[in-house]
């Protein structure tokens, strides 16, 4: 285990030293006084634990392969940016464009999202397929391009907030959405079907859940036993017909 | 009958197949080679058919005819002559109303818009600069793209300055991208083995490296667009350069669209994606809405690299392009590829593909301009393209301010194409722009290499020849020298822009 004080480092030196210290065998680092830094893990291909203490900047775990990363406070925007396999675990909210075109890999966030959370993610094997698990609420475009994965979301702690903003699904041709509580149908967009989920899916948002429940401390069996309904897209080619071959 | 005409859609055929029947041996030969269903056979009546309406002029049955008996001829305007409307908008209004969709054409833009590079002559030298013979004194062509150092610093006679990463070309032109999805794994190879064998760089477009293709290591740029399709870490790792594409010269502001009867098992895996999925890049990069959000991708991919590979911006040439070049140099980005209108793509709606956009020329001119201006220019690399079609546009493009140039649509003519803008439909009878096993054949990887490398060998020959012609012995010595050339019957606006005299000036 190695310790790294990331106060006052900018973040190329602070990634430098993250990669030299994983180059050097170390598996699990700690990472204290991070502010704002850009990239951290970012194209990492080794399973190696990062926990972070502070708040991380954008791009965090970009094009990563492998590694853990857990963030004990809040992280901004472009999380698991194009990430292929490993695991982000935020005890707190996370910004926008969260796991932007991520295809394989789990995301964990306590809280809410922003904008655009799980846009172009995307699956191509069966046996390799990115999850998604937001505790709380959703900014708009939620699974824009979605193409593959499972994105789960649950609402807790909603108050009156929006569960999810507008044009949930836009674009949407592959992978599912699971939204507790059910999900406004005005605010989804027109290319995506409602439907209950079936037993298998239950599975999986049950394997899900309980592991999100197991890492930040809530009551599986309470939030499994209210509904949830599924959103897949109508089709694989949502523009197919758009277009007429020309000239 | 076989081509019974729904009237009511009824738009007249582009192509006339004209069959010799004296030399006609009935051989059936075009048949085998039309992809359209243009041509076939009819065995009641023993006779070769041709189906005018889907003749796209491809013209490979003629090339394939063993007794020259075929001709494809251009149809004349059938309407009554109306200079305004023209065939193609009478034509247009037809196939909307019909089919309720919006065409899609493939290539660079067919309308008659002025080619600069055509109103441009190139200096050369007599008496006082002498010329040189470049088969008998050396000619340097080699080329450094990436970012440069202000000045360097010796100490104890050794290189002190750290340098930016750089690509070493042999020559000045590369291959532009063009992905494996748009053209098939016989091309993407031949393509590949050409770029090792001249010492230039292969762009793999955005659909991702086949595995096998990983051999070309040393010699690959790949791409990183909105769809992030096959982006990963190996593919990161095994380019000497990485693109992000913001944009494309013959679709500005418009994604790509890989229509999923072109998703292959094969290209599924390389992409990421499902088999049979409609393979979408949005227009933006959706964490990209400024010129800061670009820094971060650039960043991004320079952290993930360790920067050691040029990170090349690909933007495509619009109204404000200066502004935005200048931009994209501030972001961080090591080269910055200006792809202008004439550019070719493998699916684009035609409006677009038509009307968007601004000229190579006009764009290559005022980027140079406004990058020297700020002092920028010295610190990155530009690479012209789209519309590059021949070793004098070259020529003419390093001239007005490029470092070096992408051939796309040269590279696909060379080993077959003919312009028959089918791209889209995946059904290229030179067995390029398709996935079918049956037509991917048509294309030899040894042969199609050797064309490749002789076009650009052949390029290479004829711009030292000019090179020499000027009397410089070295193509950096051309960059931007905008005195080597004089327009013609050009407006003094757009000598103005090009920054060139008049011819006789
Ligand atoms: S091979 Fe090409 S040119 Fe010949 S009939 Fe078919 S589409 Fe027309
Ligand atoms: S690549 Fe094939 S389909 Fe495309 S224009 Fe060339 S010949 Fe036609």
């Amino acid at each position: 285990m190695k310790r790294i004080d990331a106060s006052n480092l900018k973040y190329n030196v602070l990634n430098d030293i993250i990669r030299r210290v994983i180059e050097e065998g170390e598996n699990k680092i700690i990472i204290d006084g991070v502010c704002g830094q850009y990239y951290i893990g970012c194209g990492i291909a080794k399973p190696v634990e990062i926990v972070i203490n502070g708040v991380p900047g954008n791009d965090l775990g970009a094009f990563m392969e492998g590694p853990t990363i857990i963030v004990n406070e809040d992280a901004q925007d472009g999380i698991g940016n194009t990430m292929s396999s490993g695991e982000i675990i935020i005890h707190g909210n996370a910004g926008d464009v969260l796991g932007y075109s991520m295809r394989g890999g789990s995301i964990f966030v306590k809280g809410n999202v922003g904008y655009r959370a799980c846009i172009h993610m995307k699956a191509y094997k069966e046996d390799v397929s990115p999850t998604v698990v937001i505790g709380g609420c959703a900014g708009a475009f939620m699974g824009e391009y979605m193409a593959g994965g499972t994105l789960i979301l649950l609402g807790l702690n909603r108050d009156k907030k929006r569960l999810t903003g507008n044009y949930l699904g836009t674009g949407m041709h592959g992978g599912a959405i699971f939204v507790r509580h059910g999900v406004d149908e005005s605010l989804c967009s027109s290319e995506v079907l409602i439907s209950k989920p079936d037993d298998k899916d239950m599975q999986k948002i049950l394997t899900n859940v309980k592991k999100f429940c197991d890492l930040f401390g809530f009551d599986c069996d309470k939030i499994i036993k209210d509904e949830f309904v599924k959103i897949t897209p109508k089709s694989k080619r949502p523009y197919g017909n758009l277009y007429i071959p020309g000239p | 009958m076989k081509w019974m005409k729904d009237v009511k859609t009824y738009t007249p055929p582009d192509f006339h197949v004209i069959r010799d029947p004296d030399r006609c041996i009935k051989c059936k030969a075009c048949v085998e080679q039309c992809s359209f269903d243009a041509t076939f056979y009819d065995e009641e009546e023993d006779k070769i058919w041709n189906w005018d309406a889907k003749c796209v002029g491809c013209n490979r049955c003629a090339a394939f005819c063993p007794t020259e008996a075929i001709t494809i001829e251009n149809r004349e305007n059938p309407y009554r002559i109306n200079e305004s409307w023209g065939k193609w908008n009478v034509v247009g209004v037809k196939k909307r109303a019909a089919f309720g969709g919006a065409p899609v054409v493939s290539m660079g833009s067919d309308k008659p818009y002025i080619v600069y590079w055509d109103h441009m002559l190139i200096n050369a030298s007599q008496v006082t600069n002498p010329s040189i013979d470049p088969l008998r004194e050396p000619m340097e062509l080699k080329t450094f793209l990436g970012k440069k150092v202000d000045y360097l610093e010796i100490e104890d006679g050794k290189l002190k300055t750290v340098l930016y990463p750089q690509l070493e070309l042999e020559i000045p032109i590369m291959f532009a991208a063009m992905s494996y999805g748009a053209l098939n794994y016989n091309v993407i190879e031949a393509i590949g083995r050409a770029a090792v064998e001249l010492g230039t760089y292969f762009n793999s477009g955005e659909g991702g490296l086949h595995k096998d293709h990983y051999k070309f290591e040393g010699n690959i740029i790949v791409q990183v667009a909105s769809g992030r399709f096959g982006v990963y870490k190996e593919y990161l790792d095994v380019a000497s350069a990485i693109e992000i594409k913001i944009g494309q010269g013959a679709k500005p502001g418009i994604g790509g669209h890989l229509p999923g009867e072109k998703v292959t098992a094969s290209i599924a895996q390389t992409r990421m994606i499902p088999k049979g999925t409609d393979a979408l890049s949005p227009a933006p990069h959706h964490d990209i809405y400024s010129i800061e959000d670009l820094r971060q991708l650039i960043y991004a991919l320079k952290e993930a690299t360790e920067y050691k590979k040029p990170i090349f911006v690909k933007i495509a040439c619009v109204h404000n392009i200066a502004a935005i070049a200048s931009g994209v140099a501030q972001a961080g980005a090591d080269v910055i590829v200006l792809d202008g209108f004439k550019g070719g793509t493998g699916a684009s709606p035609q409006v677009i593909r038509d009307n968007v956009g601004l000229p190579i020329e006009l764009a290559l001119a005022s980027v140079d301009d406004r990058l020297r201006q700020e002092g920028l220019r010295g610190k990155i690399s530009l690479v012209a393209s789209g519309g590059i079609r021949n070793s004098m546009d070259v020529i003419k493009a390093i001239a007005l301010g490029a470092d070096a140039v992408y051939i796309g649509t040269a590279t696909l003519i060379a080993i077959g194409c003919t312009m028959c803008q089918q791209c889209h439909t995946g059904k290229c009878a030179w067995g390029i722009a398709t996935q079918d096993p049956f037509l991917s054949k048509r294309q030899n990887p040894n042969i199609a290499t050797q064309r490749l490398v002789n076009l650009v060998n052949v390029w290479a020959l004829e711009i030292k020849e000019t090179l020499g012609a000027m009397g410089i012995n070295s193509i950096e010595s051309l960059k931007g020298n905008r005195l080597a050339l004089r327009g013609f019957d050009l407006s003094e606006k757009e000598m103005e822009i090009l920054g060139i005299l008049h011819a006789g000036e």
